[in-house]
């Protein structure tokens, strides 16, 4: 008998004779770093991102632990905006961002197409070393005190007043963009040029079409921050005046530079943990997605719009009432496709047979917790609530539930269903099972509270706070443990697997994409044939 | 612990009943879909028996539906929330204006009648209040959370929030933009009085003159009048200029209000008026922001 909770292998069973395939290419530290192989960039990526996801949450955990209390008592305050302001640009900027497109898109975009590699593989290559110069900086900044501007980098603080690492941490976010935009430009091409035969655009896997949509925002929007950022070394090396009055600049104009670039930067976030949840859910489900061409349309209607809405993050900045109700209005009409996403997802599942494997827990907590970040998200469009509820603990748990409870959960069950093919080996169901539920629960019990905080009016960015919010942070601070535990987890088990775990079948979960019709691991060039595509994705079957 | 804020001014009223509302709206909408995905979730199990024949591949009817419904509804909400917003802003002569500074890190407020404080703000019961916010430095945000009012203070220009205190108490002040080391620390607290105990209050402590006599004087001695007041200079006549319809030398025609004020004052070059030469010498750098805004009151109480 089949388990019960992993549907029956359809597909290749067998363990393919050559394995383990790509990973057996070359064994030297040097087969790795010049290789051109898409799949073993992914992995590059994949523990870069890794290291700095580890470094974010280590500044995260000292800031939940500061906050247990109303005083100031482990942390200055300077160090204490050190922290956050350290643990949004690695978040951000070395972890969100590349995560699911740099790793996943990379390891994943060719051989869903059924291509040999990225159709530029050199610069593949490259854009990994950009990432790493781009870290190289931001750590030196690190070592060499800190930054304390926030992430936002917020004129005249970051170009006048700040007198930390400004301008070390500029260029390395700079640096790192230009790897975004060289994956973007990988991914857009490959997907245009490089697709099988028979494999029309609207045969694609919605994981592709997900990551084909951010590449183009990664694109179009990182060139502004690039730009951006380059005015406020100028403003803050040279003294010449852009966004600060004394020098006859306007502080608002640089509010609206940033937010071009970083309201997009939200989607290429979510996005393709989207792009996941689509593929993950038919599977676990056994059916195929419902209403696949609105889901492909809704993927561009988010991407589109989310261009034209930066100025919601402005309603209090001094910007035009008539512009703040021009913005509150196009942002929600950008919640109307994410809208759209989740009910198709939620109907996905009707007739369907489901299975409770770790990848579709990882998406059912998913799909959960964006409609609840997505709702709040509503609250923050509403310009009257905006007005309380902006740069509050609100905003933070809003953005929270679709970053971390979004994205970060969609980016671990990624990790989890294409581990067998990334690997070649099976983590282990039970633990993977334990602790999606731990961060799950860890999660809410984190960012919850924060919501009521934000409410009740705790400005974010406080090392101290009035102290009858205390009980809500001690919450808020218990989940970030518990948290830090679910997220521990995977990488000790995931490790474990890599040497002892049981050997993967080419298709264990019987999924229906391109990707499962080639050996666990994939060899070299992906394919032994060049497959041939007659029908859409997601032929599923709940009966059978 | 307090689970919901206090209600301490009439923007509170109107922001809470939105609030509630959305809570309402948005929790029904999430428990309808938490609800049918678990019990999709446990009626259709790998295993149970449930019937699984025809599984519709999608809707069009269900599709627009879902497309249409929050449509209509978002339209409503983003109406309402966009009135109430409007409120914040609304001008009216009725109000109270306190001026109110953000220095890295503390909030100074000046009153009319030129009584001063720090970190403090004394507001009386039931009188509507417009706060005019500007900076010595960087960004900060006035912030009073039982109000339900956030207002950013931007360097080189003002910015000003309008409501009206209905409970009498202490509230927290906080500053809501990240200005530097001691953003969590600088705020304090807005007391309201009932009309008489704030009347009291303010003539108490007020050894200065009001905010319009400092103006006058610094328009004497920074040599204003000696352009502007009945002099051989070709210079416009600034009684009564508040409000004025001015036109420029570019064509532009605008209203003078506080903003044009503070510009002619600082940035003489960006506005000149239409059948003068540009000889206005910049103030800028000679003025803090307390003196700017007192020359401003007199101007604007100059009629
Ligand atoms: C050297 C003479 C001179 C001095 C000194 C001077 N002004 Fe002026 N001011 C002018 C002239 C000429 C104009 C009209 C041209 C322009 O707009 O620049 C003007 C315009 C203005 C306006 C705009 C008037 C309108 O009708 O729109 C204001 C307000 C003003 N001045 C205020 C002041 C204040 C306050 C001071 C002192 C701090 C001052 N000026 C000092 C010559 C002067
Ligand atoms: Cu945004
Ligand atoms: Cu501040």
């Amino acid at each position: 008998m089949a388990t019960p909770f992993v549907p029956q292998a359809i597909g290749i069973r067998a363990p393919s004779p050559n394995w383990p395939g790509y990973l057996g290419e070359g064994y030297t530290l040097r087969s790795w770093l010049v290789t051109h192989d898409h799949k073993r960039i992914a992995i590059l990526y994949m523990l870069a991102i890794t290291a700095f996801f580890f470094v974010g949450g280590a500044a995260a955990t000292m800031m939940r632990l500061e906050l247990a209390t109303p005083q100031a008592d482990l942390v200055s305050a300077e160090t204490y905006n050190k922290l956050f302001t350290i643990h949004g640009v690695v978040m951000v900027w070395f972890f969100l961002i590349p995560s699911i497109p740099s790793v996943l898109g990379n390891f994943l975009v060719p051989l869903m197409i059924g291509a040999k590699d990225m159709a530029f593989p050199r610069l593949n290559l490259a854009s990994w070393y950009i990432y790493v110069l781009g870290g190289i900086f931001t750590v030196a900044a690190l070592i060499a005190g800190g930054v304390d501007t926030g992430w936002t980098f917020y004129t005249p603080y970051s170009t006048r007043f700040s007198d930390s690492n400004v301008i070390l941490v500029i260029l390395g976010v700079f640096i790192v963009g230009f790897s975004s935009i060289l994956t973007g430009l990988n991914i857009v091409v490959t997907t245009h040029k490089l697709r099988a035969p028979g494999l029309t655009w609207f045969r694609l896997p919605l994981f592709v079409w997900a990551n084909y949509a951010t590449s183009l925002i990664l694109l179009l929007a990182t060139p502004v921050l690039a730009m951006t950022l380059t005015l406020v070394g100028l403003e803050r090396f040279f003294g010449i005046g852009i966004f600060d009055p004394a020098l006859g600049g306007d502080p608002l104009l640089f509010q609206h530079l940033f937010w071009f670039y970083s309201h997009p930067a939200v989607y290429i976030m979510v996005l393709p943990a989207m792009g996941v949840a689509s593929e993950i859910i038919p599977c676990f489900a056994r059916r195929t997605v419902f209403g696949y061409h609105f889901m492909a349309y809704a993927i561009f209607g988010i991407a589109s719009i989310g261009f034209l809405v930066w100025g919601h993050h402005m309603f209090v900045s001094g910007q035009s009432m008539y512009a703040g109700m021009v913005f509150s209005m196009l942002s929600f009409m950008v919640a109307i496709p994410s809208a759209i996403k989740v009910f198709n997802w939620t109907a996905t599942l009707y007739k369907g047979s489901i299975y409770f494997s770790a990848p579709m827990l990882y998406a059912l907590g998913f799909v959960g917790l964006f409609t609840i970040g997505g709702l709040t998200g509503l609250f923050l469009a509403s310009l009257a609530l905006d007005v309380h509820l902006t740069d509050t603990y609100f905003v933070i748990a809003h953005f929270h539930y679709i970053m971390v409870g979004g994205s970060v959960m969609m980016y671990l069950g990624a990790l989890h269903f294409w581990w067998p093919k990334i690997s070649g080996r099976m983590y282990p169901e039970i633990l993977a099972r334990i602790a999606a539920l731990t961060i799950f629960f860890g999660f809410n019990l984190t960012f919850f509270p924060q919501y009521l905080l934000g409410w009740l009016g705790m400005p974010r960015r406080y090392h101290e706070y009035p102290p009858e919010l205390q009980v809500l942070n001690l919450f808020s601070s218990a989940g970030a443990a518990v948290l830090a535990v679910g997220y521990l987890l995977p990488l000790f088990y995931l490790a474990w697997s890599l040497f002892w775990g049981k050997r993967a079948p080419a298709n264990p979960w019987g999924a229906t994409g391109l990707e499962w019709q080639t050996a666990s691991p994939p060899p070299k060039h992906n394919f032994e044939q060049e497959p041939v595509v007659t029908q859409g994705p997601y032929a599923y079957d709940p009966v059978r | 612990m307090r689970w919901l804020p206090v209600a301490a001014s009439d923007t509170a009223a109107r922001v809470d009943l939105l609030f509630y509302s959305m809570v309402v709206i948005t929790g029904v909408v999430a428990l309808g879909v938490f609800v049918l995905m678990i019990y999709f979730c446990v009626h259709y199990r790998a295993g149970s028996g449930a019937d699984r024949a025809n599984p519709p591949p999608r809707k069009k009817w269900l599709e627009l539906g879902w497309t249409l419904t929050p449509l209509a509804i978002f339209i409503g909400i983003f109406v309402w929330a966009a009135v109430v917003y409007a409120c914040f802003y609304r001008r009216g002569d009725d109000a109270m204006t306190i001026f109110v500074v953000g220095k890295q890190w503390m909030w100074k407020a000046e009153h009319a009648n030129g009584r001063r404080e720090i970190d403090e703000l004394h507001l009386p019961l039931g009188q509507p209040v417009r706060i005019v916010l500007s900076t010595e430095d960087v960004i900060h945000s006035f912030y009073v959370p039982a109000f339900r009012i956030k207002q950013d203070a931007v360097p080189g220009r003002y910015t000003s929030i309008r409501f009206t205190p209905t409970r009498e108490g202490e509230y927290w002040l906080h500053c809501a933009e990240y200005c530097g080391t001691d953003h969590a620390r600088m705020g304090g607290k807005v007391v309201v009085m009932a009309p008489t105990a704030f009347a009291q209050w303010l003539e108490r402590g007020s050894g200065n003159a009001s905010l319009a006599a400092q103006g006058f004087e610094l328009f004497r001695q920074l040599g204003c009048s000696g352009c502007h007041v009945n002099s051989t200079v070709h210079a416009p006549d600034l009684t009564g200029v508040y409000g004025r319809t001015i036109h420029l030398s570019d064509g532009r025609t605008l209203i003078a209000d506080e903003a044009y004020l503070r510009d002619s004052i600082l940035l003489p070059k960006r506005d000149v008026v239409a059948g003068y030469e540009p000889i206005m010498p910049s103030f800028q750098g000679q003025l803090d922001e307390g003196q700017l805004y007192a020359l401003i009151t007199y101007l604007k109480e100059n009629r």
